[in-house]
Order: C-alpha cells, then sequence, then structure tokens
C-alpha cells in the first residue's frame, strides 16, 4: 500500500527532516564552543577524521534532500498541478547526491 | 487452473480474527467470487457488501492481501500469486461484522467538507450553461466521477494517524463544488476544509490517487483546494 514513489519521497522527507532535527542541537553547542578557542580547535581536529566528514558528507546529502524535497512539496501545493510532479522526486534525490557528491569533492580538494 | 486455494477471510469485529477456507479455483474468478463461493457453499454466516459486481457500485471494496480494491474487479490470479489470499474489511473505518465495515464516518465526512451543492440561484428554471472548455469546469472533470467507494480513504495513513481527518473523497468532493459555476457558497465550502483536520492535514503521500480503482486524483484536488484556501486567507475571506 505504500510501495509507490510519492511515499517514498515523504519518508525520505520526514526521516531526513527528523535526523536534522537531532543535528541541530550538536550543531549549535559546537557553535556555542567557538568562544572558547581551544576547545574549538580540539573540535576541528576531531571533525576532521576521514569517519565524521564521511559522516558530515551524509548529513549534507539529508539537508539537501529535505530542502529540494520541501521545494517538491511547495510546487505541488501552490503551482498548477502537473502531472511530472512524479519525475520531481527523482530531480529532487539527483539534485541531493550531486549536492552530497559537490561537498565530498570540495573535502578532498 | 483447477484445485483449490486457501483464502483467509475476516470473522468477527474489531476484534476479530482470520478464518482459513478452501476455495475451488475457477478461469478469471475475482476475490468478490472467493467471498461469495464462501458465503453460499462453506458458511451462510459470513456477513460482506455487494451490490453490482462488474464494477459500478463500489460496495465490494475490502483490504486485499494488504491493499483496499474492489474485490469485484480484483483477478484472483493477479494478487494471488504465492497461492495466498487474505481478505480483510476496509480499513479506517469500524468493522461492523466480518468483512462489512460501517460506512457512516465516511458519509459524514463529505457533510462536514460541506461538501454538498448549494445553487446560487435557487428558484433557476433554465438549465445552466458550461463549456466542456472551461477551465474550472476542467478541473472539476476527474473528481466529479467519484462513486463514494472508500477506497481512497481506506489507503490514506494520513485518516489512519488523524481520525478527525476529512480524508480524499469528502475533500475531492468540495473541491469539485468550489469548481461548480451553479455553486453559490465557495467560500463556504473553503472554509470547512480550511479547518485544522482539512485540505492542509494532507502529506501529499498521494496514496489516494494510486489506489482509486476508477483512477481519479484527489491528491490534485487536495493540492488545489489547499491554493485556494490560502488565497481565500490572504484576501481575509475565511
Amino acid at each position: 500500500m505504500r510501495h509507490h514513489p510519492s511515499y517514498r519521497a515523504f519518508l525520505a522527507h520526514r526521516l531526513s527532516g527528523i535526523a536534522l532535527a537531532l543535528f541541530l542541537p550538536v550543531h549549535l553547542l559546537v557553535l556555542g564552543l567557538a568562544v572558547e578557542t581551544a576547545a574549538l580547535d580540539g573540535f576541528l581536529d576531531w571533525a576532521a577524521q576521514p569517519m565524521v566528514k564521511a559522516a558530515e558528507a551524509i548529513l549534507v546529502v539529508l539537508l539537501a534532500l529535505h530542502m529540494f524535497g520541501g521545494l517538491r512539496l511547495l510546487a505541488i501545493e501552490l503551482l498548477p498541478w502537473s502531472d511530472r510532479q512524479k519525475d520531481w522526486i527523482g530531480w529532487a534525490a539527483a539534485a541531493a547526491l550531486a549536492v552530497g557528491a559537490g561537498f565530498v569533492l570540495r573535502s578532498l580538494a | 487452473m483447477t484445485g483449490t486455494l486457501r483464502v483467509e477471510i475476516w470473522r468477527g469485529a474489531e476484534d476479530g480474527r482470520f478464518e482459513a477456507f478452501e476455495v475451488p479455483t475457477q478461469p478469471n474468478q475475482t476475490v468478490l467470487d472467493l467471498v461469495t463461493y464462501v458465503q453460499r457453499k462453506l458458511d451462510p454466516s459470513l456477513a460482506y457488501r455487494f451490490a453490482c459486481r462488474v464494477g459500478v457500485c463500489g460496495s465490494c471494496a475490502m483490504t486485499v492481501n494488504g491493499t483496499p480494491r474492489w474485490t469485484c474487479r480484483t483477478l484472483v490470479r493477479k494478487v494471488a500469486a504465492d497461492g495466498r489470499v487474505r481478505v480483510a474489511p476496509l480499513r479506517n473505518l469500524p468493522v461492523i461484522k466480518d468483512l462489512a465495515t460501517e460506512m457512516a464516518p465516511f458519509f459524514d465526512k463529505g457533510q462536514e467538507a460541506r461538501g454538498r451543492f448549494i445553487p446560487s440561484d435557487p428558484s433557476a428554471k433554465a438549465v445552466a450553461t458550461i463549456p466542456p472548455e472551461d477551465p474550472k469546469r476542467k478541473e472539476a472533470d476527474g473528481g466529479i466521477e467519484c462513486i463514494g467507494c472508500a477506497v481512497c480513504y481506506a489507503a490514506c495513513d494520513v485518516v489512519a494517524w488523524r481520525p478527525e481527518y476529512l480524508g480524499p473523497a469528502a475533500l475531492n468532493r468540495a473541491w469539485t463544488l468550489v469548481n461548480d459555476a451553479r455553486d453559490g457558497d465557495a467560500t463556504g465550502h473553503l472554509q470547512a476544509v480550511a479547518e485544522d483536520a482539512g485540505c492542509h492535514a494532507c502529506h501529499a503521500h498521494q496514496s489516494c490517487a494510486e489506489h482509486c480503482p476508477v483512477g481519479l486524483n484527489p491528491a490534485r484536488s487536495i493540492a488545489g483546494l489547499k491554493r485556494l484556501v490560502i488565497l481565500a486567507a490572504l484576501r481575509g475571506q475565511l
């Protein structure tokens, strides 16, 4: 009953949203560290590890997925209906992966 | 195609259980045929609902292997790939007995969505002329074909999560009315669907459109209502 693209798009949007909501307090905590240079430097050293970088890339993909998924929803609800709206799911996913790939390439450069 | 098929059918009300029957198979047999065989030959106490048997009335909707369908239009060979058919009552509605659900909550929501025609001129004697190419007539085109079988309502997860949600069929009905040039209360319809459990509760899963047996798209109607409700709110009409 839930095996169709629009439902999967909903799940991706909802789960990425939950993941980002969990990430946000940690992000703000790190921003708080910025007032103490030593603590921030320690964190940045930790964050430079490959595993943490990989996790960061996933986070970037989730953020992009949530953003493009949200734009898709806005288009469905605010623009005249288009039967191409299912294609937008593919475009949103592709754009999110492209942003993630861009982040990885930039980190490697 | 000969032999027998194991058919599991929901028995009892909400707290019932599945009961298995062995039903002889036939070519081009439908799921409704299976249920009818059980009721006529194996257990006359089985309760289920049907009328036309040919995909016109929509009253034989049930859950077949987890999916809401018209059983009269569902061929057994299309759904019994693993040699098993499980038939349950429609989801999101109270079960009266076995496969028969209480449809009143579904139809009540049609009224809650103000899904009834309010004539702009009750004394009009001439038949209103609405050109087929009229954009609003085109918007209502698909929606007016709905016969209220509740398959979309059973397929909708938002209804399952928020039982007060009006659901795809009621909102689709409201959409046909706000696009009806003869209707005199577009604002009233929009006010009814702008409520907390109205069109904005829809998450655009689009399971309604995926499951509609006649290929209608209530998700499109709901998206249209969302746009009109926003415009009406901006104009201070709500």
